[in-house]
């Protein structure tokens, strides 16, 4: 058997793992005299379901929004695709082709459905203002491929019926998806995913599972999840890291971590002496 | 047709040109409030600069030369040549967008995640900066702005009506213009709102700052985005009514103007900029017109302010804003 910590393997299930996509390297993370990530080192494999887990307050959302540079660490290195990456703002790392959603869902209320997830098209339209204003060449042929990619999209996600709706009228679950939606209409490389089915019915948690690992056999993508439903964690993902009061206490497979002690105490809440 | 009805028809129409001019300041104002959530308090001094600086590009004057003549003791006031009109407006675009880029620099760079009232503060602030620093780069004496549009009394209105009523409207030619360079602005506007990357990225960032962020679109360019267009607007602005009144620190004023507007239409809808400037603006002609006699005149000073009080209390989220529920 390969060793699934180094990359580059065939899954059961006969997906094929790559090298490493994204390496994060002792990264440290402050507010205050809050230690939200304490010297955490972990890497991402181009293909794979990456789940962080860990109880409440663990530091996983902090971890996400260093990779998608909504925080800065004070210590640490993050590589992606092999090279280092420097300090950057959310906006420039979304148009390396990182892609996330919140736990708190962000959406622009005010608008469509649609209108949303053309917004995760923004960065694949290089036409001028100009030319966009009077609807010429570039221009069309942009759009109409913009269209067709979140159509793609809509059907996949299953969200045809509420395409014109505005985003503020929709219920929690359909918000999830449609916010899931707008992250695959950018086509990212990474995706980044704050606890998808948080505060979901059981339904909608199948659908969404579903989605997730769809999302990954059909397009290839690479996914990073936080999710707090162990269950789900173990049916997804290739690997797991496990959080726990800013520190790492587990890195593996659903298997590895599961029976790891430390784990097992973190989860039984047993006391941090 | 009674002449009573006759004289109300055409203050009327002339209410409707003075609400195109409101509702153009008012749109300053709506466009940088729903990017940023700033209240710019500088808009009406934004439109007397811009119209400021085109007079002076126009007429070939020496920027800042009251302040080159006191250091060197030289005496120069004019480069000696004339601008045309439009390569002058192009040119005071420029001068507009690079405004913005200094605001945002300068400033609300450093202010993100403030208070609303501290960057109302600052924006007071940028006012009489502006003020003060348009003084001195193009002096303070009152200017003379013709760009070449059409004045005076509109002929053709003037005898149709005649010849329809017994009674010649009198329509000015440059409120005439005013309305129609307005109507092509917000025209323009929508469209690039609807069907450009960088109009979707505005409302993007108008709706929700922390999405925007994460589908790539950068706050600031936004931000230097929005005060360009609020600058050009402003500039528009200034060149109608400086046409009309000349160039001097009253222009300035016109912001006053907005603000019962924005009371009546909202701090964030443009539809309601633009319905509340004609309203403002009919409502205060016609109600000078009807009333003003019978309580000695000079109402327009107040009316409009009085209008849009009524209407908060009864409408407080504007003409089209959403009601406000709390949820408790
Ligand atoms: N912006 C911030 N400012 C100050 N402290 C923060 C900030 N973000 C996170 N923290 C702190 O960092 C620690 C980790 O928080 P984080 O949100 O990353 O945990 P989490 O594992 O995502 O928890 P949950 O499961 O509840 O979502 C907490 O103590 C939190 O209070
Ligand atoms: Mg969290």
């Amino acid at each position: 058997m390969n060793d699934m910590s180094q990359g580059n393997y065939t899954t059961a299930d006969g997906r094929k793992i790559g090298n490493t996509l994204m390496e994060m390297k002792n990264i440290t993370l402050r507010f205050g005299g809050v230690v939200a990530i304490k010297d955490i080192s972990f890497d991402i494999h181009e293909g794979e379901i990456r789940a962080i887990i860990g109880p409440n307050g663990a530091g996983k959302s902090s971890m996400l929004n260093v990779v998608s540079g909504f925080y800065h660490p004070q210590e640490g290195e993050v590589w992606f695709r092999g090279e280092k990456r420097p300090p950057m703002k959310p906006y420039e790392v979304a148009r390396l082709g990182i892609a996330r959603t919140f736990q708190n869902i962000a959406l622009f209320e005010g608008m469509s459905v649609l209108d949303n997830i053309m917004t995760g098209r923004l960065n694949h339209m290089k036409s001028s203002m100009f030319s966009q204003m009077l609807w010429k060449g570039k221009a069309e042929r942009e759009e109409v491929e913009n269209r067709e990619v979140v159509e793609k999209v809509i059907d996949f996600l299953e969200i045809q019926a509420i395409r014109k709706t505005p985003v503020g009228r929709l219920p929690y679950g359909l918000k999830k998806r449609v916010e899931l939606a707008r992250a695959l209409a950018a086509e990212p490389k990474l995706l980044l995913l704050d606890e998808p089915m948080a505060g979901m019915n059981v339904e909608e948690k199948e659908d969404m599972s579903r989605f997730i690992l769809d999302v990954n056999d059909e397009f290839g993508t690479t996914i990073a999840l936080i999710e707090h439903d162990m269950g789900v964690v173990m049916d997804l993902s290739d690997r797991v890291v496990v959080m726990d009061y800013g520190k790492k206490i587990g890195d593996g497979t659903p298997d590895e971590v599961r029976n790891n002690q430390d784990v097992i105490d973190a989860y039984l809440g047993v006391s941090h002496d | 047709m009674p002449d009573q009805v006759l004289f109300a028809m055409e203050v009327m129409l002339n209410g409707l040109m003075a609400g195109v001019l409101y509702a153009l300041v008012a749109l300053g104002f709506v466009l940088i409030y729903k990017a940023s959530g700033i209240f710019n308090y500088a808009q009406g001094v934004m439109a007397l600069f811009s119209a400021l600086t085109l007079v002076g590009i126009m007429e070939g004057q020496v920027p800042f030369s009251h302040l080159i003549n006191a250091i060197f003791g030289t005496d120069i006031h004019h480069f000696g040549w004339h601008v045309p009109a439009l390569v002058a407006i192009i040119l005071t675009i420029a001068v507009m967008i690079l405004f913005a880029w200094l605001v945002q620099k300068v400033i609300f760079r450093h202010l993100v995640n403030q208070e609303p009232i501290l960057l109302f503060m600052a924006t007071i602030g940028l006012a009489y900066f502006l003020e003060g620093f348009g003084d001195l780069m193009w002096g303070s004496e009152i200017k003379r702005l013709d760009v070449g549009l059409p004045q005076g009394i509109n002929e053709w209105i003037d005898l149709t009506t005649f010849e329809a009523f017994g009674y010649g409207f009198f329509i000015d030619n440059l409120d005439i213009s005013a309305t129609i360079v307005a109507i092509f602005l917000v025209a323009g506007l929508i469209v690039f709102s609807q069907y450009t990357k960088q109009g979707r990225a505005l409302r993007a960032v108008a709706d929700d700052h922390q999405a925007a962020l994460s589908v790539g679109i950068s706050l600031n360019f936004i931000w230097v985005l929005v005060w360009s267009v609020a600058g050009f607007v402003a500039l528009v602005a200034g060149i109608m009514w400086g046409a009309k009144s000349g160039v001097q620190f009253s222009l300035s004023l016109i912001a006053l103007k907005a603000l019962p507007v924005l009371m009546l239409g909202g701090f964030t809808s443009i539809p309601g900029a633009i319905v509340g400037g004609l309203i403002i603006g009919v409502g205060e002609k016609l109600f000078e017109f009807l009333i003003g006699p019978m309580v000695g005149g000079a109402t327009e000073n107040w009316f409009a302010y009085v209008l849009a009080l009524v209407f908060l209390v009864f409408r407080p989220q504007g003409l089209f804003g959403e009601k406000i529920i709390e949820r408790v």
